[in-house]
């Protein structure tokens, strides 16, 4: 008996320390080639690897990886190498709070690009910008990042450190309402949000600019992001009568929704923001999700002409996943790092400054580009200077283009 | 129009999920006096057995009709295989051993069988596609069934019918029902104990498997985490019904299935209490009911176990 329950217990440590093995090999994934010589620079990077939103954010790593590849290939910064350290997040403030401390005890860290989740972004803020480390979001919108949480009557900058390439929920979900009301002539609308920092907010947006033109909000209602029954929320809109459902959140519960409503009998398109602009959103839907709509930050990425480049070499550098909805902000991010980590090392005699990580905070504020998506720039309060918005419709399967524009207000 | 029906389907829908899995945890309790609280991951691992089958075993292109059988087949030998497993090598070491001991143990269990999924099986670190069946939705009577749905429509009162059947008339039944009442006293009368609780484990285990193989059909998308809140849900359905009590187990699954459901749909149209309405609060509203059962009926609905053992 004695020795059967010490194999029963050898069994379960070595599952245990199998898991535990799995869990500690994904975080310190490198990715980029050192060598040629001289100072390393590491661009640090937080996204959900894995989990739910993986799919994005895996494209954000891969992103960045190319920025640094790129930029060690041209010796872009002479004597420096780039290098990444992607950390996973999982969707979870927690867990990004404990990696933003992780890349701030990291001396070679001088920028992070991410996170994917406002939620997150909310949780680093504060760590990165005592440590004044700078930060770019390739994907938070929810504007009291940068704006304060008074943002609609009076704003102010939180945190100095803070950017992001993304444009904000203040713009993103009024323009999707302007669309929805103007164009796609839906009048009725249901809204779904999940409460999570980015769905509430993007809910709260659209909802306003949507009563502000004569629209009719017929039902309002929140999900729980840990179910995936949302079946009662689904008659509740069939019975509504509404034409036409907003939805603030994320792909893993937005797909599942799209195919519930439809099958509780209400032909009617959903719409949500850049946070179900992803192939994974088609996937869960599956036939249900033909005829919904999504507005993204910037044009397309696969149309602009700067991006043709980024396009081809992501490609080349042959990765895995896809970079989806942020890939080209996520370069772009990583790029404006890259740019300031320059003009530091060019103002200090080719050499990095020992307050490095301050100067590169200055030097962000001004830095300006033509990127992957755009000109790239940051207004006074980190926010990117380039507002383009694109709806997208899913038709055959797949996300197409339908109106591109900028929102003017 | 009336959305009653429609809700009461969907609640019943959500509720025989439940009963599905708590039936595996009132049997467990009723026989050993253990939470297992690894049964949501059989329940999971179930789901991924069936689509292991689909993706892996059958050539592409299979009709459901046929592939459904096997992938049923598939899900409960994993399931029973892990249940069984598990209660050889992770429960019955320390079944002497004080209560707390293997409670933790189905916990580390429960917590280790979810990474193990994430960690090696092929793309299972974000959301699988589970195959559907074609056709419908059925409408009778105003409310709307999804072609999916009719899988646990039949699977939940046809397993119910079949364990009423085993636990009442087959010996292995007689020796259960022997079992729960007192093991040791069984045991003097021939009864084969061990046995009998690898049997209570194996099938709790297959109405797992039906449960996970329902959910596959129904929700098109499986995950390795999954089982945890359902698994929760489902632990809660049966102490409502009674734990250790197997018709408790799908009556508490239906009823909290529907308090949830209706949760949804009605408490917004109260005035004051718009804002506790949306489906954000449906868990709160069943947690409620929950403690109004127990404070009334500490035994559960159908309980009629009186906390007999410490």
């Amino acid at each position: 008996m004695r020795q059967r329950s010490l194999i029963a217990i050898t069994a379960a440590l070595a599952a245990g320390a199998l898991t535990l093995t799995a869990c500690g090999s994904r975080d310190d994934d490198g990715g980029s080639d050192s060598g040629s010589g001289g100072t390393t620079v590491v661009i640090g990077v937080d996204a959900p690897l894995t989990g739910d939103l993986s799919a994005l954010g895996l494209g954000i790593k891969n992103s960045v990886d190319l920025a640094a590849k790129t930029a060690n290939k041209e010796k872009y910064v002479e004597g420096i190498t780039f290098k990444i350290e992607a950390l996973d997040d999982q969707g979870q403030a927690s867990v990004g709070q404990q990696n933003a401390t992780k890349l701030v005890a990291n001396d070679d860290v001088l920028g992070v690009v991410g996170p994917l989740n406002s939620s997150v972004g909310e949780s680093m803020q504060k760590v990165f910008d005592t440590a004044k480390l700078v930060e770019v979001s390739p994907a938070n919108t929810n504007p009291a990042l940068t704006q304060g949480v008074k943002w609609q009557t009076e704003k102010v900058r939180p945190y100095k450190s803070y950017f992001r390439t993304a444009t904000t929920d203040a713009i993103q979900g009024p323009f999707a309402a302007q669309y929805v009301f103007n164009d796609a002539k839906k009048k009725k609308v249901f809204v779904i949000d999940d409460k999570k920092t980015y769905g509430a907010g993007l809910a709260a947006t659209f909802t306003d600019e949507f009563k502000k033109l004569g629209g009719q909000v017929v039902g309002t209602e929140h999900i729980n992001p840990d179910s995936k029954d949302f079946n009662a929320v689904a008659t509740k809109v069939k019975n509504s009568g509404a034409d036409v459902v907003y939805y603030g959140g994320e792909y893993p519960q937005a797909g599942p929704l799209s195919k519930q409503i439809k099958e509780a009998g209400a032909k009617i398109p959903l719409v949500g923001g850049d946070g179900i602009y992803s192939a994974d959103f088609i996937k869960l839907a599956g036939a249900a999700g033909t005829g919904d709509l999504a507005t993204s930050v910037g044009s397309p990425v696969e149309e602009l002409p700067s991006a043709k480049e980024f396009v081809a070499n992501y490609k080349a550098g042959g990765y895995k996943e896809d970079f989806e909805a942020y890939g080209g902000y996520s370069y772009d991010s990583a790029w404006a790092i890259i740019e300031a980590v320059k003009k530091v090392v060019e103002g200090n005699d080719g050499k990095l400054p020992d307050d490095a990580r301050a100067k590169v905070v200055d030097a962000m504020q001004d830095v300006s580009f033509d990127g992957v998506t755009g000109k790239v720039s940051f207004d006074e309060f980190g926010d990117a200077t380039n507002k383009q918005l694109t709806v997208y419709s899913v038709k055959d399967g797949d996300w197409t283009t339908v109106k591109s524009g900028t929102f003017t207000g | 129009m009336n959305e009653l029906p429609q809700q009461l389907v969907n609640g019943l829908l959500l509720g025989s999920m439940y009963g599905l899995i708590a039936i595996g945890y009132t049997m467990v309790y009723g026989i050993v006096q253990l939470i297992n609280f690894a049964h949501g991951e059989i329940f999971m691992v179930g789901a991924f057995g069936a689509l292991t089958v689909h993706m892996y075993l059958l050539p592409d292109g299979t009709s459901i009709w046929v592939s459904l059988p096997l992938m049923l087949l598939g899900a409960m030998i994993v399931s029973v295989l892990v249940a069984i497993g598990a209660e050889r090598f992770a429960y019955r070491p320390l079944r002497g051993a004080p209560r707390l001991a293997p409670l933790i143990t189905a916990i580390g269990l429960s917590l280790a069988l979810q990474q193990a999924i994430w960690a090696f099986y092929p793309n299972a670190k974000s959301k699988l596609a589970f195959p559907q069946i074609e056709g419908g939705p059925f409408s009778f009577a105003g409310a709307t069934v999804q072609t999916g749905d009719i899988f646990l429509l039949i699977a939940a009162p046809a397993s119910m019918a079949f364990l009423a059947y085993f636990v009442m008339r087959t010996r292995t039944g007689r020796g259960m029902q022997a079992t729960a009442q007192d093991p040791d006293t069984a045991k003097l009368m021939g009864v084969n104990t061990d046995r009998i609780i690898v049997v209570a484990f194996a099938l709790g285990a297959v109405f797992a498997a039906i449960g996970g193989v329902a959910s596959g059909l129904k929700y098109g998308q499986i995950d390795f985490k999954m089982g945890f809140i359902l698994g929760l849900k489902a632990f809660t359905a049966a102490v409502l019904g009674g734990i250790g009590n197997i018709y408790g187990a799908m009556i508490g699954g239906v009823v909290l299935g529907v308090a949830e459901t209706l949760a949804t749909a009605y408490i917004s149209d109260i005035p004051g209490l718009d804002q506790f309405g949306s489906q954000s609060w449906a868990d709160v509203w069943a947690f409620i009911l929950l403690i109004l059962v127990l404070l009334f009926r500490p035994q559960g609905l159908l309980g009629e176990r009186v906390a007999d053992r410490a």
